[in-house]
């Protein structure tokens, strides 16, 4: 060999100077292609960022969250050894009692459910009770009058100074309740809190036997105590007796994963923004590399190596990711600041927002990884491109497969990791990534299929137009695929969560019949029941239910007593099971909302042998017993034996009087009991005039108007869907972009058929239709393919998650197929407007 | 005189489908250093075929190609290119100038490979010499063909290359403007000593060169001197 050197002396600095010049001038297109992945990081960065800022804030206010250092609670007043627990702890520094009732307001002549809190006035001892005005948190206590929920006060048009009815008592409403510690706006929806002063809660005559009271002892942590010691030490001996110890730190931890687990499921929603975004990226790149070979083959020729004319185009795509990572991270970080408001009902807390380090690392990263890992297969195609492509065409230059497949897995894996990362869990990080690809292959396999059709199927009797039209979706170099996996993923995720969303509310909704009930009357007393009967009959309503409750304990399971199970490190009977009040019916038959699983179900008690009882299959499942088992409970100091009769599959889901255990009659008839009583209300004004004399007549009564919980339940419900469709969205605007980015790469081809056709006499009119059907067919097979896969996604949740029939909605056909096929047409036609317009000769001056 | 280019039965065959069409057969010819020399003959004749393997822009089936004292088998892909980068200018049929890039920078690539200092100078002073040196900063886009062949005439020549290859220089070019083109090669040929070979199909244009060999299918026809000195 002559002089010839070994290496090339064009280094680092030259490829950037190179990527840098040949970007300059491609950059509208590198700009498009950027912006197809700038609204998916910043989705991702604006969740992650927002749920560390929220991680952050629940550690910082911990205690306000709780007002407390540490808190023990119990469904019953401490018995001695609580009390002695308490005592060596120094004696709580606050205490609650609190309680579900009806509330009276006499000026709007109406009730309504609420939670009644009677708290000492020392609470809290750290945060603040915000109320309006703001002097009324501590007066009341001294007045002796109430604060009432902001909502609540206004829904019936109180206001300070007016009058609160609970019990037997009357109140002056000293004040809005604005905030309480560790209350969302979504925990009090349904029975909004009205906060009295401890010491004037007896008089309401609401704390009797029967009555469902929760007590709250608050505790001011000495400087010296370990709380997490003392949780671990005290909470299992606490446990035995039917308490709870609640340190601020424990409490913290568990709200964190709650919002925690949300926000992964947001992220997961963004994610697939940013990938679709990535598919969008993986298809422009295609198409811009495939321009760009003949570039790289002069470059080749000029003596450039594969590694230099590979890296220039690397390094374009990774500056591209990196701006776009940029710019995504900036919009991410400035779109959390929204969050507080979007959220504000579901949290209990205000929030500060900082800017971390790490979001911003995630949205740089991202970028630059997601960009290049998308695009490295048409990359590919610069190193494998011959420098012969000068002289004439070659075969079209592609990476082999076996390395195609290899950037695949590393696509999958990167996928699998990040999912993992955002999940923690690695099964739902695989079924996260075989939900996405399953998705992503059963559109473009559809997509495909359906150009496989049209091309074998030809409608060759159709006229010129709605022909060329269907044959532009099989150009070469057409990115039909592309665009009807962007739209039909979108439309995907729209669409399946209405339907989820309408599963959800079908589920809870109410059969409109005068033989369902749709009011519950709680906490009937024994001597109360007759005269509640005598209120509600004469109105012409019926009572559908009069059922017997009893509260009682498990005493012990299969002979083993609970406490034995409990010091039991090897049992996996759940705690709840041990631990729980039960509320126990009797009755000889079934309810149409239970299904017999095994067993049968006892009509009356037999006159010897132990009692037999029905289990929900829960319980069995939790207490791990089978029919057979015996079981014996501890009914208010009394130990009665039983046998697993049954076992029976509920229908939580029905709005009916349910029962995890269920008694033969003839056993506890003469138990200490309250009754719970149900009625069908035809309407809301007959409703409220019943709540009005029940609560008059009977204070101690709570009556549960379900319609009103549905409609609270629909609240919810709507305020989640409009955050996830909010995140849903991002996937849409993704589409859109990748659409516009699409139509932006095709248009010099679109630009040359048109001119062709113009040449060859076509009119601006004629091709003004070939483009609108064009993006009609692309918008209507893309976002019906994502409909129709998200009946089928619905169906499948039905069936394995709600376990309910499913009846799809017109609506996601009716509304969201139009208006999607509107846009894409919409957004099509706005970008070809210059082709159309142009004169042939115009447009080929201009793209020369 | 030493020879630059020396080929020797050198064999080419393309396989379309089940066919296998052999383009190039035993083909065998030199190229003095200094020397213009013109490949010639009907379309389809394997003449790009054969600039192709010279350059070593493909590879043969057999034979050798030894150019500047190299033989282009015995090398890689980015052996080869290293190779055209030291040794060999193009001139193509449809200019080929990168279209991101302005004609400076067009001019300047082939030296930036080489890590040349002062690329940017000598890439203004050839294309000083070429006439364009107020439409440095212009696109391709935005110069006539003319003049797009009149910088990838000056790219050509700024690697200060042994040898060039130049595929149908004027094939795209008018008459008036094909033979200003063609001067300006044959001077700038003589003022660095360039071994020029051109294929074209343009037999005025080829009995300027020094040597003429004929293809037709893929066969030496003949192998002539002209009487051009």
């Amino acid at each position: 060999m002559s002089d010839l050197p070994i290496k090339s002396k064009a280094g680092p600095d030259w490829i950037l100077k190179m990527a840098w010049r040949d970007g300059k001038a491609s950059s509208k297109r590198l700009l498009l292609f950027m912006a197809a992945i700038i609204l998916g990081i910043a989705a991702v960065v604006s969740i992650q960022s927002f749920s560390e800022n929220l991680q952050e804030n629940i550690a910082q206010q911990s205690k306000s969250l709780m007002g407390a250092d540490f808190i023990i609670d119990s469904s019953q007043l401490p018995n001695e050894r609580v009390q002695a627990i308490m005592d060596s702890l120094g004696g709580s520094d606050a205490q609650e009692v609190s309680f579900a009732s009806m509330a009276a307001f006499p000026k709007a002549d109406a009730t309504k459910l609420v939670r009644v809190r009677a708290i000492t006035q020392e609470f809290p001892f750290y945060g603040t009770l915000e109320t309006e005005p703001p002097s009324a948190a501590k007066r009341y206590h001294v007045s002796k009058g109430a604060l009432v929920d902001g909502t609540l006060m206004m829904q019936y048009g109180l206001k300070a100074g007016d009058s609160i009815k609970i019990g037997e008592s009357t109140f002056v409403i000293e004040g809005v309740l604005k905030a309480i510690p560790g209350s969302s706006a979504i925990s009090t929806s349904v029975a909004p809190t009205v906060l009295l002063p401890y010491t004037e809660v007896e008089g309401t005559g609401l704390l009797q036997l029967g009555s469902r009271l929760d007590y709250n002892y608050y505790f001011v942590n000495s400087s010296e105590m370990d709380l997490d010691q003392l949780d671990r030490e005290l909470d299992p001996i606490l446990d035995a007796e039917n308490a709870d110890l609640d340190t601020h730190l424990s409490t913290s931890q568990r709200l964190g994963r709650t919002y925690d687990n949300f926000g992964r499921f947001l992220n997961l929603v963004a994610f697939i923004a940013l990938l679709l975004g990535c598919v969008g990226i993986a298809s422009s790149v295609h198409i811009y590399m495939k321009e760009k070979l003949k570039t790289v083959a002069v470059l080749k020729c000029l003596g450039a190596t594969r590694r230099q004319a590979f890296l220039i185009y690397l390094v374009q795509i990774a500056g591209m990711g990196g701006i776009g990572g940029l710019l995504g991270t900036a919009t991410g970080l400035a779109l959390q600041q929204s969050f507080p408001i979007l959220l504000q009902d579901f949290l209990p807390f205000s929030i500060e927002l900082s800017i971390s380090l790490k979001p911003i690392l995630t949205g740089l990263f991202l970028g630059v990884s997601m960009s290049v890992l998308f695009a490295m297969i048409p990359l590919m195609g610069t190193w494998f491109v011959s420098p012969l492509e000068v002289l004439r065409v070659q075969e079209e230059a592609s990476a082999p497969r076996k390395t195609t497949i290899l950037i695949l897995l590393v696509i999958l894996v990167f996928v699998f990791l990040f999912s993992l990362w955002l999940l923690g869990d690695w099964r739902f990080a695989i079924a996260f990534v075989l939900g996405i690809f399953v998705t992503f292959a059963i559109l473009a396999g559809l997509a495909n299929l359906f150009m496989k059709g049209i091309k074998r199927f030809f409608p060759t009797s159709w006229g010129f137009i709605a022909r060329q039209s269907l044959r532009n979706l099989f150009r070469p170099n057409n990115q039909t695929a592309v665009l009807v996996l962007a739209i039909g993923v979108g439309s995907f995720l729209i669409s399946t969560l209405y339907f989820t969303k309408d599963m959800l509310l079908a589920k809870a909704s109410l059969e409109n019949s005068p033989n369902n009930p749709n009011i519950i009357l709680l906490d009937v007393q024994t001597d109360q029941k007759a005269g509640v009967i005598q209120t509600i009959e004469p109105k012409g309503l019926k009572v559908l239910d009069n059922t017997p409750i009893i509260t009682m304990r498990v005493a012990n399971i299969n002979g083993i007593s609970t406490n034995t199970i409990r010091n039991d490190t090897t049992s996996t009977i759940q705690d709840w099971i041990l631990n729980h009040e039960f509320r126990v019916t009797y009755r000889d038959s079934m309810m149409p909302s239970e299904k017999l699983t095994s067993g049968t179900f006892a009509k009356i008690r037999p006159n010897e042998g132990l009692i037999p009882i029905s289990l929900s299959d829960n319980v069995a499942r939790d207490a791990e017993v089978v029919v057979g088992d015996t079981m014996a409970f501890n009914v208010q100091g009394v130990l009665m034996k039983t046998v697993v009769g049954s076992i029976r599959q509920i229908d939580w889901g029905q709005m009916r009087m349910n029962f995890n255990i269920i008694f033969p009659p003839g056993v506890l008839e003469n138990a200490p009991q309250f009754h719970v009583l149900s009625t069908n209300s035809p309407d809301s004004k007959t409703s409220a005039q019943l709540q009005r004399e029940l609560v008059k007549s009977f204070p101690n009564v709570s009556v549960l108007d379900l319609r009103q919980i549905l409609e609270v339940i629909q609240g919810i419900l709507d305020k989640i869907s409009w955050v996830i469709n909010f995140m849903a969205f991002f996937s849409i605007l993704t589409g859109i972009i990748v659409l516009i980015g699409s139509v932006r790469t095709s248009k010099y081809q679109r630009i040359r058929e048109s001119v062709l056709l113009r040449t060859l006499g076509a009119k601006g009119n004629q091709i003004l239709k070939i483009t609108a059907l064009e993006y009609f067919y692309l918008g209507i097979l893309g976002c019906g393919i994502g409909i129709l896969l998200s009946v089928i996604g619905s169906q499948l949740l039905a069936n394995l998650v709600f376990d309910l029939a499913f009846v799809p909605s017109w609506v996601p056909f009716a509304i969201l197929l139009p208006a999607i096929t509107s846009l894409v047409v919409l957004i099509g036609l706005g970008n070809s407007r210059s082709v159309l317009r142009s004169t042939p000769l115009e447009v080929l001056r201009k793209e020369n | 005189m030493s020879k630059i280019l020396n080929v020797r039965n050198l064999e080419k065959t393309y396989i379309s489908g089940s066919k296998k069409l052999k383009v190039l057969d035993d083909i065998s010819f030199a190229v003095d250093a200094g020397a213009t020399f013109s490949i010639v003959g009907p379309s389809g004749s394997g003449k790009t075929t054969l600039l192709g393997l010279c350059a070593g822009l493909d590879r043969s089936d057999s034979g050798t190609v030894e150019l500047c004292g190299t033989d282009l088998n015995s090398l890689n892909e980015d052996q080869r290119a290293l190779l055209r980068n030291k040794n060999i200018g193009f001139i193509f049929q449809d200019f080929q100038l990168l279209p991101t890039l302005t004609a400076l920078e067009n001019v300047s690539v082939p030296l930036e490979l080489q890590g040349a200092e002062g690329a940017k100078q000598r890439a203004m002073e050839l294309l000083e010499k070429v006439g364009l040196s107020k439409r440095i900063g212009h696109y391709p886009s935005q110069l006539s063909g003319g003049e797009q062949q009149r910088v990838a005439l000056a790219r050509a020549f700024s690697n200060h290359p042994k040898i060039l290859f130049a595929d149908e220089p004027t094939g795209n070019l008018d008459e008036e403007t094909g033979e200003k083109v063609i001067r300006l090669l044959f001077e700038l040929n003589k003022d660095t000593g360039t071994t020029l070979v051109i294929v074209t199909h343009d037999l005025d244009l080829a009995k300027r060169t020094q040597h003429i060999l004929r293809l037709k299918g893929g066969k030496v026809l003949t192998n002539e001197t002209t009487l051009v000195s």
